[in-house]
């Protein structure tokens, strides 16, 4: 239960997800707790099937839980209605997709720019705040390079650009290193605990128990069941 | 917001330029034709009405064959015509092509015709020269007449023909003015036919007695105020009816104003008609629209979830999409009137009649196609915002 006195950063109460499979029920997640503090850098683990993307949409605003109670920054996200957790999602949440998911006809700073069109922002408030942020993740140079014209870990880099762009409390990347060759993703790892260090709290969905290494907290999930786990060494 | 999604809607339409193209190329076909149409079809009304026109409103025409017993009507019928309320005057056709002295000098083909004052109020230009035939003239059987300036050529080189006498028919007229050049475009005076050596006016009345007309068959009567002209055919129809004793098909009365307004009925039922024909044009262009619309919503479905999940709310995405067909069906409504209009003025040239800019045929050229855009549009654009973001971003 929450106290009045302190409404948590993150926290996640019995949170259950399931779809109806003909005429039965199957739970995808099952009574699912999670509480994360503020410059956290979590990894959730588990292997293909264990409900990883169906936690990772709930955290990230994009779907919304059968049952429980999810508080995000003070406030209840559960029972929001699809605007409401539009916006919560522009605000709140830096997305990071293992595909980049970059619009291939814009170039770089058209792309990090995109949150901050949501955003309500000005263009030249836009163009300032995507310039500032492709700098920081080391693109100053690229910022006007379509994603064709970049390698992988560059592209991931623009999303990472992106995902910071509004300036969210959580960066919540599902698989964030599952289309880089092992060099490539140790760099993105290195901007990770970077960002992490200046304060980003981060969760990181993976497969990969050296991947996960990278956060200072792991969780593991099987079959929709989340139980803490240790940090192992790489 | 509305200009990002113009700017985006903008950039997508530009992104595939030749698909937009061919799906506004319906659209393009569909208002160009109907601009074309209404345009042409106006200015033919125009061309058509300003002919009718020139042949008379204002004006009934009354043939009078009369009756095996009384052929036409006699000089004192016309009097009473022209006593009529609303009439103006009356211009009884009488015309015969004879021979004309003048000191000796004889012109053998010379139109002969007897007028009613009312043609010179009706056409102020038709006197170049002197004075035009007034209402005395016809009380006292006047022998003056006007001439063409053809005839003033063939007898009177040099020589002011004002004052001149002139025998007719072996009587003396004086010549009191000189009869302006007909208008080329005065359909009226070209249909008249017309002697080879000009032509002479004289008061109606003058002309039958001298040539012992008893019936005309052929005139027309003036009406003041057009606005009451049903009333006058009516007037007009009972006084011919005593005329000629109720002799069934014995005259007939045409109001040209009647038969103008037939025709514009006509001309606007014919427009209207091709018009509908026009919009299927528009209507395939829509459902053109509505494919690639479609079409562009499944294969932009992770860009939509992408922008979704980035904080898009349904309504922006909703906006963008039907903001690119609204721009796509404008686009090709403004394409669709520029061409329109070119080909109604080529059409125009071709047909020789005066172009006529129909400034509500454009407005509803883009008028048109700004409701096809939004109407075709709606349903992908609907279907996008409704996209759930997971499912668009797992489409991948
Ligand atoms: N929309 C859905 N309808 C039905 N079952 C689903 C749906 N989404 C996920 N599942 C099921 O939930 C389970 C977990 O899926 P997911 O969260 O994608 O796992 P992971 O990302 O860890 O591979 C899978 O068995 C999957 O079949
Ligand atoms: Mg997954």
């Amino acid at each position: 239960m929450t106290s009045l006195h302190e409404t948590p950063f993150f926290q996640m109460t019995d949170i259950c997800k399931g779809y109806p499979m003909g005429d039965e029920w199957q739970p995808v997640l099952k009574n699912v707790n999670l509480t994360i503090e503020k410059g956290e850098f979590l990894s959730v683990l588990g292997p293909s099937g264990s409900g990883k993307s169906t936690l990772m949409n709930i955290i990230g605003c994009l779907d919304t839980p059968t049952s429980g109670e999810y508080i995000l920054h003070g406030r209840r996200v559960d029972q929001l209605d699809e605007n409401q957790l539009s916006t919560l999602r522009n605000r709140e949440i830096g997305f990071i997709f293992q595909s980049f998911q970059l619009l291939k006809r814009q170039d770089a700073l058209a792309n990090v720019e995109l949150p901050l069109i949501y955003a309500g922002l000005s263009v030249q408030k836009r163009r300032q705040r995507a310039e500032e942020m492709l700098c920081r993740v080391g693109l100053s140079e690229k910022l006007h390079y379509m994603p064709n014209q970049l390698s992988g870990g560059q592209q991931q880099r623009v999303a990472i650009a992106r995902a910071l762009a509004t300036n969210p409390s959580i960066l919540l990347a599902d698989e964030p290193t599952g289309a880089l060759d092992q060099k490539t993703g140790r760099q993105v790892m290195a901007l990770f605990r970077e960002l992490n260090e200046e304060g980003r709290t981060i969760i990181m969905i993976t497969h990969d128990v050296k991947i996960a290494a990278n956060a200072s907290r792991i969780v593991r999930i099987l079959d929709g069941e989340l139980s803490e786990g240790v940090v192992e060494d790489a | 917001m509305l200009k990002e999604s113009l700017r985006m809607s903008l950039g997508n339409i530009r992104a595939n330029k030749m698909r937009s193209f061919l799906t506004i190329l319906g659209i393009i076909i569909g208002v160009m034709a109907i601009i074309a149409l209404i345009t042409v079809m106006e200015s033919a009304t125009g061309e058509v009405t300003a002919q009718f026109e020139s042949l008379g409103t204002g004006k009934l025409t009354v043939q009078a064959g009369g009756t095996p017993l009384k052929q036409g009507l006699r000089e004192t019928d016309l009097r009473r015509i022209e006593q009529l309320d609303n009439v103006s005057g009356i211009s009884p056709s009488l015309s015969q092509n004879i021979s004309v002295v003048w000191q000796g000098q004889l012109l053998e083909d010379v139109t002969v015709k007897g007028n009613g004052y009312a043609y010179f109020r009706k056409n102020p230009t038709a006197v170049e020269k002197g004075r035009p035939l007034v209402p005395v003239d016809f009380d006292q059987y006047s022998r003056v007449c006007l001439i063409d300036s053809e005839l003033a050529h063939e007898l009177f080189s040099g020589v002011d023909p004002l004052g001149q006498q002139l025998l007719v028919k072996g009587t003396r007229f004086t010549i009191v003015g000189l009869l302006a050049d007909p208008d080329v475009d005065d359909v009226m005076s070209q249909m008249q036919a017309m002697g080879e050596d000009g032509s002479l006016m004289m008061p109606y009345t003058t002309y039958m007695r001298l040539f012992g007309v008893k019936g005309v068959t052929g005139l027309e009567v003036y009406v003041s105020d057009s606005d009451r002209t049903n009333d006058t055919v009516e007037a007009l129809e009972a006084l011919l009816d005593e005329c000629f004793n109720y002799h069934d098909g014995s005259y007939s009365v045409i109001n040209m104003e009647g038969l103008l307004d037939v025709m514009d009925t006509m001309m606007s039922l014919m427009t209207n008609l091709l018009v509908g024909i026009a919009s299927i044009a528009l209507l395939v262009g829509g459902i053109g629209i509505m494919n690639m619309m479609l079409v562009s919503v499944t294969e932009r479905t992770s860009e939509i979830g992408l922008r979704k999940a980035l904080g898009a709310k349904p309504r922006s995405i909703q906006i963008q999409f039907l903001m690119e067909s609204v721009i796509l069906s404008l686009l090709g409504g403004i394409v669709g009137v520029a061409l329109g209009l070119l080909v109604s003025k080529l059409l125009s040239n071709l047909m020789n009649i005066a172009f006529v800019f129909s400034p509500g045929a454009v407005a509803l050229g883009v008028g048109f196609s700004l409701a096809v855009g939004v109407i075709f549009g709606w349903a992908p654009a609907r279907k996008a915002s409704n996209l759930n973001p997971i499912d668009a971003l797992r489409s991948v």
